[in-house]
């Protein structure tokens, strides 16, 4: 290779490799480290103080979360419309979550009976945490569809 | 013996300065009429002549041109508001609510801006059509065409970006359904095709980059509104200029078969 040739080769070699990594620097810069959202877990009080067969909507403003106590425990629905991703909401008389975007329909345990969804609200872990309060992760998901709602952290027993 | 305003006029036009703006003389001559195009940065855009079929509204409806009106309109109505609105959650919604109440001419501005976005869909649709119908995407016309579907998805993108900026509840749960779509990119989509083979989450795919969190927040406000008001008229500006460019590189503006004479 003749000394031309080098310094052609090494300099479009150089300008690429500037660019690529200016690319993927820029790429980089647009993924946020740090997030202003609330965390995916949170507690949410003592068993206690839940009334059975009451939708709690206390935490559906700040996670977006339901939490449904029965008479033998508990289950956590996310508020994320399984459609298109609107916040459904608790019609207490009519015993139905609703979706005011396009009208999709749900029971009270989150299976879906009318409207454009395809599948039911998803549920999400919920637990005790050491201090006996309520613990829901909404990054752990639990699908109707795929046989999920039997898994045990999917439904809490709780007298 | 010349009057003193004549000779006013003609020291005028003898001077540097005059002689740098108008380059030429005004009498109605063959070359005048060339020059008076050539030497204008904004009316060298035309063509210096055109055939007698171009001045023919009913063969291209004019729609392209109307498109690019209201690409102009946009812009500058745009820029106004641009002087009242803040793209931050505490103030966007508010500041386009001052613009429609407290602002003078601010609901003329806005309903210039939104209308003419709608319009702006819509005349890209008809222009297309029209493209469409009279075959001008054929050869020699292809690139331009492609072009031309590159500045359809920029204007849709624009309306887009645009619709979340009011910050009020349709734009947000519109764009949250909107984004959504972005879950199921393949490869970079947390719920698309090979994307959870490879990685991705709610938290480091595509969509999370577009929104800059896990939901439309406020990170999302500032970067569409970064993307409306910066990045996409940019490209848009840079495309319509090859659009434009090209359109006179391919034999000028279409029209009908002149072969055929059936027009």
């Amino acid at each position: 290779m003749s000394r031309k040739n080098f310094l052609n080769v090494a300099g479009w070699f150089a300008f690429f490799s500037f660019l690529a990594t200016a690319v993927v620097g820029a790429i980089r810069l647009m993924v946020p480290r740090v997030l202003y959202e609330a965390p995916s877990a949170f507690k949410a009080g003592y068993p206690e103080d839940y009334i059975v067969g009451k939708v709690n909507e206390n935490y559906k403003d700040e996670y977006r979360v339901w939490i449904v106590r029965e008479i033998d425990g508990f289950y956590a629905l996310a508020a994320i419309c399984t459609h298109l991703g609107c916040t459904p909401r608790w019609l207490s008389l009519e015993k139905m979550f609703k979706c005011p975007c396009h009208g999709s329909g749900y029971h009270k345990d989150g299976v879906n009976f009318e409207g454009p969804t395809p599948r039911p609200l998803e549920r999400l872990k919920i637990t005790l945490a050491d201090d006996g309060q309520l613990l829901v992760d909404r990054n752990i998901k639990f699908l109707y569809e795929k046989q999920e709602w039997s898994k045990p952290d999917a439904y809490l027993n709780y007298g | 013996m010349l009057g003193i305003v004549e000779q006013l006029r003609d020291k005028m036009q003898r001077t540097e300065v005059y002689k740098s703006i108008f380059r030429h003389s005004y009498q109605d001559t063959q070359r005048n009429r060339a020059l008076q195009i050539l030497d204008n940065v904004f009316l060298h855009l035309h063509p210096v002549r055109i055939s007698r079929h171009a001045t023919n509204i009913g063969f291209t409806w004019g729609m392209g041109g109307i498109t690019f009106l209201l690409f102009i309109i946009l812009t500058v109505t745009g820029v106004i508001l641009m002087f009242y609105y803040r793209p931050a959650a505490e103030y966007a919604y508010d500041d386009m609510k001052y613009l429609m109440n407290d602002v003078a001419f601010g609901p003329l501005m806005r309903n210039m801006h939104r209308w003419a976005a709608h319009a702006m869909v819509i005349t890209v649709m008809l222009h297309m059509f029209r493209v469409f119908l009279t075959g001008s995407y054929k050869a020699p016309r292809q690139f331009n065409w492609v072009i031309g579907v590159f500045l359809l998805t920029l204007t849709l993108f624009l309306s887009f970006t645009g619709y979340l900026l009011p910050w009020d509840q349709l734009a947000i749960w519109a764009v949250t359904v909107g984004t959504n779509m972005a879950r199921a990119t393949p490869f970079l989509g947390s719920e698309g095709p090979f994307g959870p083979e490879l990685g991705m989450r709610i938290d480091n795919d595509v969509r999370f980059v577009l929104l800059g969190g896990t939901q439309v927040g406020p990170p999302t406000l500032l970067r569409f509104y970064v993307l409306h008001c910066i990045f996409l008229p940019l490209i848009a500006a840079v495309l319509m200029t090859v659009h434009f460019w090209r359109i006179r590189k391919d034999g000028g503006i279409s029209g009908p078969d002149v072969s055929t004479k059936k027009f």
